[in-house]
């Protein structure tokens, strides 16, 4: 086997596990690097094989697509053709004349350095919840809604007993209708998007009529489970002490801003909240790809402007798990003919195509839909911890603003430290963006985890050891 | 078309050297404009570490331009301290071997005849000083007069409290000059700017404002990157360096030079320097330099092994052929005025070089000799 | 009352048990730190460096750094991606976690 070309994929979502499946199947040898014990992603998340999970399908749906993968991938890893290296966090991707070496760091404590040598590299490492901050988010039992949906399927754990889901995007039907069946009393479903915005967009949306019975399932779980959906609301602050006790709702007038008189507290001790998905690209702009503005820019064959750089899901554009199945396939049937020396034919794949095309056009139709609230900034009071790392508040970043000259978040970041502790800014820049009333540009993280020094300089001296080809 | 502004002086470029040239400039009674393609602090200044030393410059005018610079720096410290994290926190430059050492105590000398406080410690007296340092290292100098200050709050408040109009975002560019060739103003890409003097604090980029005076200024990028690590509690309490470290600012190689840095700030992450290398404005990361530096940093503190980089940054330092920065009236231009060219000591050097442009700018004598900082000292390049 | 773990027809082996700030209390295997304390009732295992505010889980994956717990005497670690073993102890973590 080690004769076929060899491709690194990193990330074992929908987008990577369906790359993996379709390089190795058309004669490419892949390795498959993922950071999570068990392949899925944060979309098929499975329960840790410990806890003995015989029905983790009732946490999912569309299990079959997931079964059909899973198996797949055990047959090729069975043939020799792939390999699945779990628990690798992979920091870096370093590009040589000849190839690129992959850099992870494996083991309990993250520490163990491995070093992936490959001849091109599929970057399918997927993405992360965006929540716009307001007052009272820090506490205790406020957690993203993908975090919500993370620690049910990943762990079989709930954080409380009443959980409000709110913010806006699909997302928050799956994730309320999750904790619902699993136990949790949604006390209320808090879109901010309100009918109007569906409207505008019917015609987009209807013309997906496996999205539109997949809404209408969800419509019906949460009337099942008597979730009340609150739509055109928002959550105008988090209250407790020391921990989630309650929120204050209020509806959205036609300006998108919270009305007077129209506030009303919901007890609950879980606020699952999200604003929609930022792309991970890390990887992607340290070796130098483009990007269209915050996600990784690839032509039809999914390859990114830098030779033997393939790039599939979310990363490329947030579009949920079956658009990434598409462009995962894709860019594994381009990768294994390029590598083979050959031009690939796009008629092998047509029917991928078609799913691109229309799923793309589908989550640009939900962008619109979607769009938070446009004057959210406005929530956040000079008390609100804007960046959560370093606590800088909403004061802070203002003054740094209108005070000292700060136009772009990477001034404001030097000036106020916000996305200058551990997350580096995935959590806060975007709203740092809004605050300061800036575009947001991507900020460039070389590392892509956290790298113990002692690593680093280990690889100083012993440059090749921990490396597989 | 917007009327142009007037005022006495445009400094370009709001680092913290243009910074200081606008709150020196502006406390000796000029009307003073910043102007700024980017943000505040938005070039070299957004990537240094904040170093205000007089430790790794040997005798002579860098060195004397140096004690001048960290003791206006304690004066704004007064004013600044806490706003822009002010450490008067003292540098200890270690010898790896004993004949480092003789080499360091060497030079030592030589910069305490020049004015500089420097001691020597060995034994206990280093590692009370440094208690995790790496065991057995032969010994050390300590410099007290060396400080710390955050460079990007300090550009931002010294502009602030300078009182000058800043303009960011705002590229130069031309130089408007008149029929005899003295300065009176810039084009800007959002209206002039009418003034009798000029002041290039472009630092890295000051060549291209130089040419667009239509004189020269051979000022390069020297690319260094820096680590930051994890946040944590106080655990190195002085600037620390190796010995090497000077013969590497004074090198004239344009290929890597790594020489370990190690210094604790308030916010919490260790910053982790140096790296030294011409190639031009590459942003891209060196994996092998990052690396030379976190071996080079681990073996002064070998607790850093376990601590994690999170992040790590490139900044290009202003590099002139003799390692002199360019300081003051340009005599081949009337009214342009240099004060960039710094290489790794823009910040520390920034108070002491926006005290003699005030000082050029205002008539009056400056306080150190500038032959040796005269920006027409190099040899023409042929166009 | 339904439970994730009926929910998802979970039959782990026998619990065993781990320490937080020397307290005992039980985790199943499979678990990790995050959801062994969630299921303690416990939202929250350290305070922030600048004001001393609790945090405990936020984003659930490893991004965001909110829920960082000292391990074994390590501090630093992200409850939601350390998996539990017998006898762990865990330590409610203060400001940078490392000890002044």
């Amino acid at each position: 086997m080690t004769d076929r070309p060899h491709l690194a994929v990193i990330g074992a979502g929908p987008a990577g596990l369906a790359a993996t499946v379709a390089a190795a199947t058309h004669g490419a040898r892949v390795t498959l690097l993922d950071s999570a014990g068990q392949a899925g992603g944060q979309f098929y998340r499975q329960p840790a094989a410990e806890l003995r999970a015989h029905r983790p399908q009732a946490l999912h749906h569309d299990w079959r697509t997931w079964e059909r993968l899973r198996d797949a991938l055990e047959a090729h890893v069975g043939a020799g053709a792939a390999r699945h290296l779990t628990d690798h966090h992979v920091w870096f991707v370093e590009r040589h004349p000849d190839g690129f070496t992959v850099h992870a760091l494996h083991g309990p404590e993250q520490a163990d350095p491995v070093a992936v040598h490959a001849d091109a590299v599929l970057l399918a490492t997927g993405g992360y919840e965006k929540v716009l901050p307001f007052p009272g988010w820090t506490l205790p039992g406020v957690i993203t809604a993908g975090g919500a949906q993370a620690m049910l399927k990943g762990t079989l754990a709930v954080s409380g007993r009443t959980a409000v889901v709110a913010g806006t995007g699909p997302l928050l039907l799956p994730v309320a209708t999750g904790l619902a069946a699993a136990g949790v009393e949604v006390a209320a479903l808090v879109e901010s998007a309100g009918p109007k915005a569906f409207v505008r967009r019917t015609r987009a949306l209807a013309a997906q009529p496996r999205k539109v019975a997949e809404g209408a399932r969800y419509a019906a779980q949460l009337l099942r489970h008597r979730v009340r959906t609150l739509a055109a609301h928002t959550v105008v602050e988090a209250h407790g002490t020391g921990r989630l006790e309650a929120v204050t709702v209020a509806a959205l007038d036609s300006e998108g801003r919270p009305g007077p008189g129209t506030e009303r507290r919901i007890p609950c001790d879980t606020l699952a909240v999200g604003h929609g998905m930022l792309p991970h690209t890390d990887l992607a702009e340290t070796l130098g790809c483009h990007l269209d503005g915050l996600t990784v820019h690839v032509d039809d064959e999914q390859r990114t402007d830098v030779p033997g750089v393939w790039a599939a899901g979310e990363t490329t554009g947030i579009g949920g798990a079956a658009l990434a199945l598409a462009e995962g396939h894709i860019a594994g049937r381009s990768a294994a003919a390029r590598l083979g020396g050959g031009a690939p034919d796009p008629r092998e794949w047509v029917a991928a195509l078609k799913t691109r095309t229309r799923l793309r056009e589908f989550a640009a139709a939900l962008d619109s839909v979607y769009a938070p609230p446009a004057h959210w900034t406005e929530q956040v009071t000079d008390d609100t911890v804007v960046c959560r790392c370093e606590e800088v508040t909403g004061s802070a970043i203002r003054e740094a603003v209108a005070e000292l000259g700060a136009g772009d978040v990477r001034t404001v970041k030097l000036l106020t430290r916000a996305g200058m502790g551990w997350c580096q800014g995935r959590m806060c820049e975007l709203a740092v963006a809004g605050l300061a009333g800036c575009e947001l540009t991507t900020s460039r993280r070389p590392f892509a985890r956290p790298v113990p020094l002692g690593v680093l300089a280990r690889q100083h001296t012993h440059p090749t050891e921990g490396g597989l080809s | 078309m917007s009327q142009p502004l007037t005022c006495d002086v445009v400094v370009v470029g709001a680092g913290t050297v243009g910074a200081a040239c606008a709150l020196y400039a502006s406390r000796a009674g000029l009307d003073v404009v910043v102007v700024d393609r980017g943000s505040v602090a938005g070039g070299t200044t957004g990537a240094g570490e904040g170093n205000l030393l007089v430790s790794d410059k040997e005798p002579g005018p860098e060195l004397d331009l140096a004690l001048l610079s960290n003791r206006l720096w304690a004066e704004l410290a007064q004013e600044f301290g806490r706003s822009v994290e002010y450490e008067a926190k003292g540098g200890v430059v270690v010898a790896a071997s004993t004949g480092s050492l003789t080499v360091l105590e060497q030079f030592a000398a030589e910069q305490r005849a020049a004015g500089v406080v420097a001691e020597h410690v060995a034994g206990d007296a280093l590692y009370a000083l440094e208690p995790r340092l790496a065991p057995g290292l032969p010994g050390a100098v300590h410099y007290p007069q060396d400080a710390q200050v955050m460079p990007a709050l300090a550009a931002a408040h010294l502009v602030r409290a300078s009182g000058a109009r800043l303009f960011t975002g705002r590229t130069v560019t031309d130089v408007l000059r008149t029929t005899d060739g003295t300065v009176r103003g810039v084009r800007t890409d959002r209206g002039d700017i009418h003034a009798p003097a000029l002041v290039n604090a472009a630092g890295t980029w000051g060549a291209g404002l130089a040419a667009l005076a239509g004189t020269s200024l051979p000022v390069l990028p020297r690319r260094g990157f820096v680590l930051v690590t994890e946040p944590l509690p106080r655990m190195v309490h002085h600037k620390v360096y190796a010995a090497d470290y000077v013969a590497d600012v004074a090198s004239d190689s344009a290929a890597l030079q790594t020489s370990p840095v190690v210094e604790g700030t308030a916010a919490g992450p260790i910053l982790i320097g140096a790296s030294r290398e011409r190639v031009g404005f590459d942003r891209s990361f060196s994996l092998p330099a990052l690396r030379a530096l976190a071996a080079g940093a681990t073996r002064l503190f070998p607790f850093l092994s376990e601590v994690r980089a999170i992040r790590s940054y490139a900044g290009f330092r202003p590099y002139m052929p003799d390692h002199l920065p360019a300081i003051g009236p340009d005599p081949r231009v009337p009214g342009l005025f240099h004060a960039c060219g710094h290489e790794g000591a823009g910040i520390g050097l920034a108070t002491g070089t926006g005290h003699l442009i005030a000082q050029t700018l205002t008539a009056k004598t400056p306080g150190l000799d500038l032959a040796p900082f005269r920006p027409d000292r190099f040899p023409e390049e042929a166009v | 009352m339904r439970s994730p773990l009926d929910l998802a027809g979970a039959r782990p082996g026998p619990a065993f048990t781990v320490t937080l700030d020397g307290r005992e209390i039980e985790a199943l295997p499979g678990q990790t730190v995050a959801a062994a304390l969630w299921a303690a009732g416990v939202t929250s295992w350290r305070t922030t460096r600048g004001a001393g505010r609790p945090r405990g889980v936020f984003c659930g994956i490893g991004v965001c750094f909110d829920c960082l717990v000292t391990v074994n005497d390590r501090p630093g670690r992200r409850a939601c991606l350390v998996p539990l073993q017998p006898g762990d102890a865990i330590r409610t973590q203060e400001g940078t976690g490392h000890d002044d």
